[in-house]
């Protein structure tokens, strides 16, 4: 259509369905209820696109599919859009997840309905322009301009300390991507080009890896979050409305993994095996230090943000082991945690939006007028533990079996996590829901209504579905696994020969 | 046929869980006892078809993940050692379900207890059919969710929930050896199929793995990991504090999960894991030492103990002990026979305190029993046959299992095997009296409870219980009812699902189990009879090769259980003397001389305070792991992230650009233009970048 494909397409639809939100007229309630219903089909509509371009994937090669470029700012800087295996899975994560976030602010956003919803559906262009990008200009220019509707989405409909968050988020992510465009220029520099796919098969001098390596780690480091960069999180998480909360964790902590599969390790591999270790050592810093601090959080959200921490550190963890269980456990442990730590925020959500309270202590013994919001409550976090038969249980196991590999004492550490994990989600989940229903205002409180159960079925299905079979996505991950582990073999043994030869040559 | 030995008991959790409020009660009962006892009677049919058969089979189902040369599989293994688990699973299983019937009668959430015990049924079966560790980690972790749901049935109790969460955690602690392990037996193999692993124990007996600063022998390493979950599963010593807890359960729970079934998981594993154990000795004499310690020092708690269902728990952990030093001598079968028999003769001990429980209206406090023999003459008599059972009474089940291990301990020559002999043949005595202590108080003596008649109540035989009282009343360990929470103060807090119906005062006569309850006892007293006479050929006598097959690993050097035959008489008579000692003791110290505890403990205060409290290892633990890892967890929030990291960065620079920016524009909106500005003059840059440069430097 308009000699646009596909992924064009994914990025164009919520955009028109901005502009159609936009056009809506005054604050009235038939424009509020209009808007919510626009935006829920525009992302309908955009995950049913999504499928056709699933379903018109193949998944068992590792190339470049439904490519397409076009012109854009020059001659080498193009608008040049294609999925890997790498990048499908997230894309439908995203496109899956938004019609979640738009249900879960059905009735608690109640102030500039229109703007909300073109800040999601702007952010959602974004979020999947930064996964089909075959281009680093324009992977930086979704990159860093979704930052900009969350921010809206943190600073305006946030809660009481919102600009503080606001600005902490500003400030980590400006640090990590002026360097990081630094880093463009550089490479474009050397190379000639800023075509993905191109720069994939160049080799960066070794000297100038590192440097390039440290400048994306800067702003990577900063998305994921990993340790020490990690502060901006909870708070942020905290401050946001609940559908943002899902997206914070669900996508855009994603980016940060995506950035170190898309560039980081096959761009600079010999920087990513010098720097390895110090990775490996700030993930398991951030595994046991974070999940002992989610251990003593007395606010449901800020517990959880932590534990997203802790779970980005088996992400990192699995990114660097450089072997195929390490690699594809992260990925899909990337999935994994997006349905999940989603679906934790929307329950954290069901119950704000009754009592307008995040604090632990405001709880206690839901079960008893919410089982079936128990029942959820309990799936989400027994996959929040890792537990077999959950999606939690796949990625987490493959990344630490990864590591074991490449590091058996970094493994040994990193698997304090789930004991750790086990301690901070079931207190939570006991103090929460089990106990007395003492407190005399949660008496009333209502289990989930329809709209609350046809967001939560789904997310159950799935963290079951994909603990049972996750073959849909973990194969999806291997052929490009396979053909990155290929690539950096061969660029490391090359860099090998070459610093063994010359004193051989003497 | 294995599909729907395992997956029935799944289609009857789902149907439960799923349907619960829509089908009833009623039906749910139904649904998941039918659908276990279909499963029961096909892992019968199968116990008597497999064994004898030279290979184990294997059954695919799907494939779980794929990494690289990593492949799990759901799949099935098949053998001698695989059946027998199912027919013990199984069996006690229905028999549970069909006592809960009548023992739940009065729950409100009965189709949620019916379907976390069928998913706890599946979880465990998925366990044993396991034809790869992962698999097996799968089931390991599902009977650790569901055993975290039940002893957290009634959640309105606080100890209740603090009871199941200690189980979750201090089985992860486990489980963290239990994946590291895994781990390394896929370095090693590059496999965790136990077809992959198994066969090829041997080629790497002397291969060496550098691990956190050492070399080890990469078997013996992997063997110390997996046993660490055993310990966990299993509450070997060190890691036993969550099986007294779990008692807050529900009790048919605690007589299907924590004694028949999944505490017996780590004994199963290690015998599924044999041939691997048999090239790591090293990793074998800590077994024979763990066990051995465990037989001995639960038994030690199990006397002192009040509560009638945390002395068979103490009792559950001690025998467990018995069956690791089987496993640690090499004596493979001996372990797994008495897993056999003691799954019949503690879940009936269970069910029968149980049923004792049901006739005194949720009181466990043994203190506040006594003469319920003329009360409940049919669950005494059933206690009677679980308690010789227990003991080793000859002819009774656990006298076969029992005494080969005792004899096996003695026979081997492995170190470490005197330490374990002494402990079980010491824990034997200690058994005999724990149990008849347990009789006694429970069933004869003076009645004690509330609301007997005033009579029966002399000086004479009043004093015990006002000694353990008072001495109880010193540490401040209330006695426990089941389904009534406490408050710190020791005062019953009622839940409001208990209330009104069950607990009254004790002003009730005792009564009798209705038949639901009963049948089910009558059919495990039976199996704690004859369990011993009928198998003890297959499991451990002549018929022993060709049962087995190759189902348990025993290397080319072991002979034990063709040594147990030429031990000396005094070692084979050593449980027999032992029971009848432990016996007169019980016996004279709580009928005929029933003023005689309460004065040991008077006079011994801190021997018997050191193991009322079960040798502080609660304390200990909260004191060293708990307490520690909160205060270092505030420390890191407030000092590391607060004060550090936001100190010295966000916030730090956040109060210097402040100055600066403040008044000049308005927060909420300027910031975002500022970034917007900052991306935009980032594209800019690169736009004029290449303006600049003119034509890429190709080759640069």
């Amino acid at each position: 259509m308009f000699g646009l494909g596909i992924l064009s397409g994914l990025l164009i639809v919520p955009l028109c369905g901005a502009a159609f939100v936009l056009t809506l007229g005054n604050e009235s309630e038939s424009v509020k209820r209009n808007a919510r219903w626009a935006a829920l089909a525009t992302t309908i509509v955009t995950f049913l696109l999504s499928l056709v371009a699933w379903g018109r994937f193949d998944p068992s090669t590792s190339s470049f599919q439904l490519v397409e470029t076009h012109g854009w700012l020059a001659e080498t800087i193009k608008f040049k859009l294609g999925v890997d295996g790498f990048s499908m899975p997230l894309i439908l994560l995203t496109t899956f997840l938004m019609p979640f976030c738009i249900g879960a602010s059905w009735l608690s956003v109640n102030t500039r309905v229109k703007e909300y919803f073109v800040a999601f559906l702007v952010l959602e262009t974004t979020m999947i322009g930064v996964f089909c990008s075959l281009d680093l200009v324009l992977f930086y220019l979704f990159f860093e301009a979704g930052l900009i509707p969350m921010f809206l989405i943190i600073g305006i409909w946030g809660g009481k300390r919102r600009i503080y968050a606001s600005f902490k988020f500003f400030l980590y992510t400006l640090l990590g991507s002026v360097l990081m465009l630094l880093a463009i220029m550089a490479m474009y520099w050397q190379a000639g080009t800023t075509d993905i796919p191109t720069l994939l098969q160049t080799r960066f001098p070794v000297g100038m890896q590192y440097w390039l390596w440290l400048a994306f780690f800067a702003s990577f480091a900063v998305k994921m979050p990993m340790w020490p960069v990690h502060t901006w999180l909870p708070d942020a998480h905290v401050e946001a409305p609940t559908a943002g909360s899902v997206i914070l964790a669900g996508i855009l902590l994603k980016m940060g993994g995506y950035g170190f599969i898309r560039i980081s390790l096959p761009m600079f591999p010999d920087a990513s095996a010098y720097f390895a270790p110090m990775v490996f050592a700030l993930s398991v810093i951030a595994i046991i230090f974070t999940s002992l601090i989610a251990l003593m959080q007395t606010d449901i959200k800020k517990l959880i943000a932590y534990s997203s921490v802790a779970h980005m550190g088996f992400v990192t963890l699995g990114l660097f082991t450089l072997n195929e269980q390490g690699i594809q456990g992260a990925l899909f442990l990337m999935i994994s945690h997006g349905i999940v730590s989603g679906a934790l925020f929307v329950c954290v959500g069901v119950v704000y939006d009754r009592m307008h309270t995040r604090e632990i202590a405001a709880y206690g013994g839901l079960v008893k007028r919410m089982p079936l919001y128990a029942a959820a409550m309990m799936v989400f976090t027994m996959a929040n533990v890792g537990l077999p038969g959950t999606s939690g249980f796949v990625g987490e196991f493959l990344a630490m079996m990864g590591a074991f590999k490449a590091n058996p004492t970094v493994a040994f550490f990193s698997v304090f996590g789930i004991i750790l994990s086990a301690g901070y989600a079931l207190w939570l989940y006991s103090r929460v829901i089990y106990g007395k229903l003492e407190k005399p205002n949660l008496q009333g409180i209502l289990d989930l209504d329809l709209r609350e159960k046809l967001i939560l079925a789904p997310l159950v299905a799935l963290t079951i579905y994909y603990g049972v079979h996750p073959a849909p996505i973990l194969d999806t991950f291997a052929p490009s696994t396979e053909a990155l582990m290929q690539s950096m073999k061969s660029a490391l043994s090359n860099t090998q020969t070459a610093a063994v030869l010359p004193p051989v040559a003497r | 046929m294995y599909h729907a030995i395992v997956f029935f008991p799944l289609i009857g959790a789902l149907l439960a869980g799923l349907f619960g409020r829509q089908l009833g009660p009623r039906m749910c009962e139904y649904i998941t006892t039918g659908f276990l006892a279909f499963s029961a009677l096909l892992s019968w049919g199968a116990f008597f078809e497999v064994p004898g058969s030279d290979h184990a089979t294997r059954v695919q189902v799907a494939t779980w993940f794929t990494a690289g040369d990593l492949v799990v599989d759901w799949a099935f293994r098949i053998d001698t050692l695989t059946v027998v688990m199912l027919v013990v699973v199984t069996t006690v299983s229905t028999l549970v379900h069909l006592y809960s019937v009548g023992y739940m009668e009065e729950d409100p959430h009965r189709p949620r207890f019916f379907a976390y015990l069928s998913l706890f049924t599946f979880a465990m079966l998925m366990l044993v059919t396991a034809d790869n560790l992962v698999q097996m980690f799968f089931g390991w972790e599902g009977v650790g969710l569901a055993s975290y749901l039940l002893i957290g049935f009634w959640y309105e109790k606080p100890s209740a929930n603090a009871a199941a969460m200690k189980a979750f955690i201090v089985n992860r602690v486990g489980d963290f050896g239990f994946s590291l392990g895994i781990f390394l037996v896929f370095v090693l193999f590059g496999s965790v199929a136990f077809d992959g692993i198994l066969p090829r124990a041997a080629e790497l007996k002397d291969a060496t793995f550098h691990f956190l600063g050492y070399d080890w022998n990469a078997m013996t390493l992997a063997c110390l990991l997996l046993f660490m979950g055993a310990m966990g599963k299993s509450a070997q010593f060190l890691l036993h504090t969550w099986l007294p807890d779990a008692m807050e359960g529900p009790t048919p729970v605690s007589a299907l999960i924590h004694a028949a079934t999944m505490v017996t998981a780590g004994v199963f594993m290690v015998a599924r894991l044999s041939p691997l154990f048999e090239v790591a000795p090293n990793a074998l004499i800590v077994v024979t030492i763990i066990g051995g310690i465990t037989a001995f020092f639960a038994a030690t708690i199990g006397m002192v103990q009040n509560d009638i269902k945390r002395v068979i728990a103490y009792s559950t952990c001690s025998q467990l002990g018995y069956m690791f030093v089987a496993l640690g001598v090499g004596a493979y079968s001996a372990a797994v026979f008495h897993l056999f028999t003691h799954a019949f003769f503690k879940a009936l001990l269970f069910l029968g305190a149980g049923s004792v429980i049901h006739a005194m209206h949720h009181e466990q406090d043994m203190r506040n029993m006594g003469a319920l023999r003329r009360y409940i003459p049919f669950t005494s008599a059933m206690m009677t046959i679980g308690t010789l059972a227990l003991i080793g009474f000859p002819f009774t089940a656990g006298y076969y299992s029992k005494d080969a291990i005792i004899e096996a301990a003695y026979a081997s020559t492995r170190p470490g095997h005197t330490l374990a002999f002494l402990c079980t043949v010491v824990a034997a005595l200690m058994t005999s009296f724990y149990s008849w202590r347990l009789f006694f108080m429970t069933f004869e003596g003076p009645a004690r409870w509330a609301g007997h008649g005033a009579a029966h109540h002399d000086d004479h035989h009043a004093a015990p219980a006002l000694a353990h009282a008072a001495s109880a009343a010193a540490d401040g360990a209330p006695g426990h009812h089941e389904g009534v929470a406490h408050d710190d103060k020791g005062h019953d807090v009622e839940p409001a699902s208990h209330s009104a119906i069950e607990h009254h005062d004790h002003a009730h006569t005792p009564h009798e189990s209705p038949l639901v309850m009963t049948i089910p006892l009558a059919i495990l007293a039976f199996g704690a009879l004859f369990a011993g006479l009928l198998f003890k050929n297959r499991f451990i006598g002549e018929g022993m090769e060709s049962f087995w097959g190759h189902a348990l690993g025993h290397g080319p050097d072991n002979h034990i259980m063709h040594d147990i035959h030429s031990v000396p008489a005094l070692v084979a008579y050593s449980p027999f003397i032992m029971l009848v000692i432990g016996f007169l003791l019980a016996f004279w110290m709580y009928i005929r001389r029933p003023e005689l505890p309460g004065r040991l403990a008077a006079q011994q205060p801190s021997l018997y305070q050191f193991l009322l409290n079960k040798w502080y290892f609660d304390e200990l633990y909260d004191r060293i792991f708990v307490r520690p890892a909160k205060n270092f967890g505030k420390f890191l929030w407030k000092e590391g992230d607060g004060r550090v990291i936001d100190g010295l960065g966000p916030d730090g620079i956040a109060t210097r650009v402040l100055d600066v920016t403040r008044g000049v524009v308005r927060l909420q909106t300027g910031y975002v233009y500022h970034y917007a500005f900052v991306m935009l003059i980032g594209v800019a840059a690169i736009v004029s970048w290449y303006m600049l440069t003119g034509l890429p430097k190709v080759g640069h």
